[in-house]
C-alpha cells in the first residue's frame, strides 16, 4: 500500500485530502465528523473581523444537474463565518487538541489595513492551528466590501496583505487565489513576493446559474432579488487544473507549493491536480453533495493508483505531468495523428460522422447498404482533431494513431521524424531563423 | 358462430372465478407509464444516432432521436409535435406497437449493452403530456371546399381523415359499429389500452374539426362504393377485415367455439370484466397477435389452463418472440405443429379438440405425421385470421382485389381513379396499427395532391 501521508509546508496529515474552507468546515460538529470519516485536514471556514458578518436566510446554494439529478456544477452566495469569533476560536482550539494528527488551517479574511492583521492573526494562531490560508478568493458579498476576490484581483494588494500576515504569523501562510482574473501568474508571483509559503487554488468563479422560467427572474432569489454567486463543483475542475499547471510550470513560481482546489470529487480528480503540480487537494462541493464518506474511496482509489504506478508515496506523483504542459507554439507541427475506428467495437450510432461532417473536417464517411451502417475515416481529410473520440459513446472505439512513416495523405507531405513547431514555421512572421 | 350470450351460465362452465379486484389489478397497464424522472433518465440514454436506425425501423418514420432530445430538454410539446406530425395515433402506437421488432430492435444500445432505449414508453410520456393537458398541436388550413369519404373509423381511416382535415378538406367518416376507433377500440388487448384511452385519443384527433362521423353505416348496407364515388371528391377505404376465417370443421357451430376477435371486442367493451365468461380449459387456435392476446387475457380473467395450438413451428409463428414469451410468462402453453382435426362435444358443447401432429417437409409444406393429440377444452377460441368483407366493394368490378385484399400502389391508390385504401384491408399489409396509420397518412397526402392539382 502506497503511503498517503502528507507533509505540506511541514504541516502533517495522514492523507492529502483536506476539507476546503467553506460550509462543511463551519464548526466543531462538522469538523469532528469529517475527521471521524477520515479526512486528513480541514481549512476552517473563513474567520473575519469581530463582530461577525451575517448571512442571508434564503437560498445560498444552487446546483446544475444532469437529467438523472447528478450535480455537475454548484453555486453559492454564503459569506464567511457568521458565528461569533470567540466561539470559533474555542472550537478550533478544542478540535486541534482532539485531533493532533490532522491538519487544521485557519482561513482568514481581513480588510486592507495592517492593524486588523496585527490584531487578529496572533489571537487565532494561539488556538494551535497549523497555518493560515488567506481568503483572497470569494467573489461574492465580501468582495463588495473590499475583501476576498477584491484583494485577489490586485497583485499589489495580495503582496501587501501577505506581507502583513507573514509579519504576525509564525506558522505557514497559504494564499488562496481567485480565478476571476486574466492571468493567474500575476497573483501567484505577488504571493511569492509577499512571502507566501504556498498558494491554494481555485476559489469560486462568478456565476449566475439560470433564470426562473416561471417568473423570468434570475434563479434563485431571496425574496425576488438575487446576486451572483461563486461557481464550483466538477464543472470547474478544468479551469482549476489549468491555473495550477500554469503556476507549476512558470519559472518564478514553479517551486511554490500548491494546494489544489476546484471540483475534486474523486481520487482521479486528485491525481489530476497532483500530477499537474499540487501537493495536496482540498474538497468542498463534493462533500456538500455526497457527505463526508466520499473520502474513503478517494483514499483507497489514490492508494491503489499509486500502487499500480509503482509509486510509494503521493510525493512521487507531484508534478509528474507538468513537463508535458507547454505553450501552443511549442507543439510539434510535424506530428500527424489519424482517427482509427475499431469496427468490432463500433455500435454504428454515427455520432462521429455527423459531428465531423457538420462541424469539423468531413473525414468520416457513412455508407448504408441494405441497412448495413458503416462509418469509416477518410485519412485524406482527417486532421486528427479528436472530435470523434470526444463524442463517441463507446470506450476505446475510436483512437488517434500517430503516423510514423510515409506521407500524410491529406497534405502529401512526408512524415518527418524531426519535430518542428510554430516558432520555426515559415508562415510565422516572428519565426526564429 | 354461436349466438348464445357469452356467459358461463349460458354455456354451462364452472370455472375458477377471480375477484373483481384481482381482475382490475390484472388489467392495469402492461407497461406502466414513466414518471417524469424516469423519462428524463431514459431520454438521457439516447445517443441521437445519425440517420437513426430507429426512425428507419418506424413504419411512420417518426424522428425518434428528435423527440427524445425534446423530452430531455423539457420540451414535451415539441416532442409530441414531432411524434404526432408523423403519426397522429402516436399515443396508441406507443402502447401497442411491437417496438421489440421495430424501433427498439434497431436501437444501437442493443449492440452496446443489450438494452435498447425504451422508445415506446418515452413516446407515451410525450404524447400523454399533450393529450392530458389538452394541448392542441394542429389547426386546419383554409377550407378547400373538397369533400372526402372515409370508410371505417379505425387507425387508417382516422389517420387519413385527420391529415385531410389539417389540409383544409371536409371529411365524412362512415363507421359500421356504434363506436369509432376500429381495432383501437375493439381489438387491442385491454392491458395495452387502459382507461378508455382509445376514445380519449380520438377525441383529441377529432378536436380540430372538419371531420363528420357517421356511425352505424356499413359498406354494402347503408352505403356503397358506387354512391360514395359520385357524392365525394375522393374516397378512402379503411374498412379493415370485418369477418373471421373458419376452421372448416363439421361441427364448428357447437357451443363453446368462439371467435377470438368477437370475444376481445366484448372484453374491451365490458364495464365489468368480472362478469365475462371465463373458460376452465381453453384452447386457442392460431399463431398471431390475436392468439396471444386472447390467451393472455383469458389467463388474466382466471382461466385455469390455456393452450395456444399453432399449426406450424415456433420460428414461423407470426407472434413475435417477445409476445410468445409474454404468453409463457402468463402460464400460457404453446403447442407448435398441431393442426385442428375435429371438435369433440357432449350435448352440443365442446369438450375437447383433436389435432394432427404435423411435420414440416423439405419444401416447407406441412404433412400430418399420423399421430394425434387431444386437448381438453370447454372453450375453443378461433384466432386464425380475418377476411375482407367484399359486400359493397366488388359490385364495382374495376376495384382490383388480390388474395382477398384491395390492391394499392405506393401512394395507397387503388385501381379506381377516386379511391384510395389502407390498413388491414389492403394487400401486403402487416396488420399493425402503426402501418394502418401510415397508410392513412400517405393516402391523405396523395388525395390532397390529386385534389389540389392545377388548383
Amino acid at each position: 500500500m502506497a503511503d498517503l501521508s502528507s507533509n505540506f509546508l511541514g504541516i502533517k496529515s495522514p492523507n492529502p485530502f483536506w476539507l476546503a474552507s467553506g460550509p462543511p468546515a463551519d464548526k466543531a460538529y462538522n469538523v469532528n465528523r469529517a475527521f471521524e470519516a477520515g479526512w486528513g485536514g480541514v481549512s476552517w471556514k473563513t474567520l473575519g473581523e469581530d463582530p461577525h458578518i451575517v448571512n442571508v436566510n434564503g437560498p445560498r446554494y444552487t446546483s446544475m444537474m444532469s437529467n438523472d439529478r447528478r450535480v455537475i456544477g454548484f453555486n453559492n452566495i454564503e459569506l464567511i463565518t457568521d458565528r461569533p469569533f470567540q466561539v470559533n476560536l474555542k472550537e478550533m482550539r478544542q478540535v486541534k487538541r482532539d485531533w493532533p494528527d490532522r491538519a487544521l488551517i485557519a482561513s482568514v479574511m481581513f480588510p486592507m489595513n495592517e492593524a486588523s492583521w496585527a490584531k487578529y492573526i496572533p489571537i487565532i494562531e494561539d488556538t494551535g492551528v497549523d497555518g493560515f490560508e488567506l481568503n483572497f478568493g470569494c467573489p461574492h458579498g465580501m468582495s463588495e466590501r473590499g475583501m476576498g476576490a477584491a484583494v485577489g484581483q490586485v497583485p499589489e494588494y495580495i503582496k501587501q496583505a501577505t506581507e502583513w500576515c507573514k509579519k504576525y504569523a509564525t506558522t505557514p501562510v497559504i494564499v488562496k487565489l481567485t480565478p476571476n482574473i486574466t492571468d493567474v501568474i500575476y497573483p501567484a508571483e505577488a504571493c511569492l513576493e509577499g512571502g507566501a509559503d504556498a498558494v491554494s487554488l481555485i476559489n469560486t468563479i462568478n456565476s449566475i446559474m439560470r433564470v426562473d422560467y416561471d417568473n423570468l427572474t434570475m434563479f434563485p432569489t431571496t425574496g425576488g432579488m438575487g446576486t451572483h454567486g461563486g461557481y464550483c463543483g466538477e464543472a470547474v475542475k478544468p479551469i482549476a487544473l489549468n491555473m495550477v499547471a500554469e503556476i507549476a510550470r512558470n519559472e518564478k513560481t514553479k517551486n511554490l507549493p500548491i494546494s489544489g482546489i476546484g471540483g475534486v470529487t474523486t481520487w482521479k480528480d486528485a491525481v489530476d491536480f497532483i500530477a499537474l503540480g499540487a501537493s495536496n487537494v482540498q474538497v468542498c462541493t463534493a462533500a456538500m453533495v455526497y457527505g463526508f464518506k466520499i473520502v474513503e474511496d478517494m483514499k483507497t482509489g489514490l492508494s491503489n493508483f499509486l500502487d499500480e504506478k509503482g509509486m510509494n508515496s503521493v510525493q512521487e506523483l507531484v508534478g509528474k505531468a507538468v513537463p508535458s504542459v507547454t505553450d501552443w507554439k511549442y507543439l510539434n507541427l510535424n506530428h500527424i495523428d489519424k482517427a482509427v475506428i475499431d469496427q468490432d467495437k463500433c455500435i454504428k450510432c454515427g455520432r462521429c460522422h455527423i459531428v465531423c461532417e457538420d462541424t469539423a473536417h468531413q473525414a468520416i464517411g457513412y455508407t448504408n447498404e441494405g441497412g448495413e451502417r458503416v462509418f469509416t475515416v477518410n485519412d485524406d481529410e482527417c486532421v486528427g482533431c479528436n472530435l470523434c473520440v470526444s463524442v463517441c459513446p463507446v470506450v476505446d472505439c475510436i483512437s488517434m494513431v500517430a503516423m510514423t512513416s510515409g506521407a500524410d495523405p491529406r497534405t502529401g507531405k512526408a512524415i518527418s521524424p524531426q519535430a518542428s513547431d510554430w516558432t520555426k514555421h515559415p508562415n510565422n512572421p516572428l519565426r526564429v531563423l | 358462430m354461436n349466438n348464445k350470450k357469452l356467459t358461463n351460465e349460458a354455456i354451462g362452465i364452472q370455472s375458477h372465478r377471480l375477484s373483481k379486484k384481482e381482475i382490475e389489478d390484472n388489467f392495469t397497464d402492461l407497461h406502466p407509464p414513466l414518471s417524469a424522472i424516469e423519462a428524463l433518465i431514459e431520454a438521457d440514454r439516447c445517443y441521437f444516432c445519425y440517420d437513426a436506425p430507429c426512425t428507419k425501423a418506424c413504419p411512420t418514420s417518426i424522428d425518434i432521436p428528435g423527440f427524445i432530445q425534446s423530452i430531455q430538454n423539457d420540451n414535451l410539446t415539441g416532442a409530441a409535435d414531432k411524434i404526432l406530425t408523423e403519426n397522429i395515433f402516436g399515443g396508441m402506437c406507443a402502447r401497442d406497437c411491437p417496438t421489440e421488432e421495430l424501433c427498439q430492435q434497431a436501437c444501437v444500445r442493443n449492440d452496446h449493452e443489450e438494452k435498447p432505449v425504451e422508445i415506446g414508453l418515452l413516446q407515451r410520456y410525450a404524447t400523454d403530456s399533450v393529450l392530458n393537458n389538452g394541448v392542441q398541436l394542429f389547426s386546419r388550413k383554409e377550407n378547400t371546399g373538397k369533400s372526402i369519404a372515409v370508410v371505417g373509423a379505425g387507425p387508417a381511416g382516422i389517420s387519413c381523415a385527420h391529415r385531410l382535415a389539417v389540409l383544409g378538406h371536409n371529411i365524412t367518416v362512415y363507421e359500421s359499429k356504434d363506436k369509432i376507433g376500429g381495432l383501437n377500440e375493439y381489438g387491442i388487448a385491454a392491458y395495452k389500452s387502459t382507461n378508455d384511452f382509445a376514445q380519449q385519443e380520438l377525441a383529441y384527433i377529432l378536436d380540430i374539426g372538419g371531420i363528420t362521423i357517421e356511425t352505424g353505416k356499413q359498406l354494402g348496407k347503408q352505403i356503397n362504393l358506387e354512391d360514395l364515388q359520385q357524392q365525394f371528391d375522393a374516397v378512402f377505404l379503411g374498412c379493415g377485415l370485418a369477418t373471421v376465417n373458419k376452421l372448416n370443421l363439421d361441427n364448428e357451430n357447437i357451443s363453446g367455439v368462439i371467435d377470438a376477435v368477437e370475444y376481445i371486442a366484448n372484453l374491451r367493451q365490458a364495464s365489468n370484466k368480472d362478469e365475462l365468461m371465463v373458460g376452465k380449459n381453453i384452447v386457442v387456435i392460431g399463431g398471431g397477435m390475436t392468439a396471444i392476446d386472447i390467451a393472455v387475457q383469458s389467463k388474466l380473467l382466471g382461466a385455469e389452463q390455456v393452450t395456444i395450438a399453432y399449426r406450424r413451428s415456433k420460428n414461423i409463428m407470426a407472434a413475435s418472440e417477445y409476445e410468445q414469451t409474454l404468453a409463457k410468462k402468463h402460464d400460457v402453453q404453446i403447442q407448435y405443429n398441431v393442426s385442428p382435426k375435429r371438435l369433440l362435444s357432449a350435448d352440443n358443447n365442446v369438450t375437447a379438440m383433436e389435432f394432427d401432429i404435423m411435420q414440416s417437409q423439405n419444401d416447407g409444406s406441412l404433412m400430418a405425421s399420423g399421430e394425434n393429440i387431444t386437448l381438453k377444452a370447454d372453450i375453443v377460441f378461433k384466432a386464425i385470421g380475418q377476411k375482407l368483407v367484399t359486400e359493397g366493394l366488388i359490385e364495382n368490378k374495376s376495384l382490383e382485389l388480390k388474395k382477398g385484399r384491395i390492391v394499392v400502389d405506393d401512394h395507397r391508390k387503388t385501381s379506381l381513379a377516386k379511391v384510395w385504401a389502407g390498413g388491414d384491408c389492403v394487400l401486403d399489409g402487416d396488420n399493425l396499427t402503426v402501418s394502418a396509420v401510415q397508410d392513412g397518412k400517405l393516402a391523405a397526402i396523395s388525395i390532397n395532391e390529386t385534389l389540389t392539382q392545377g388548383a
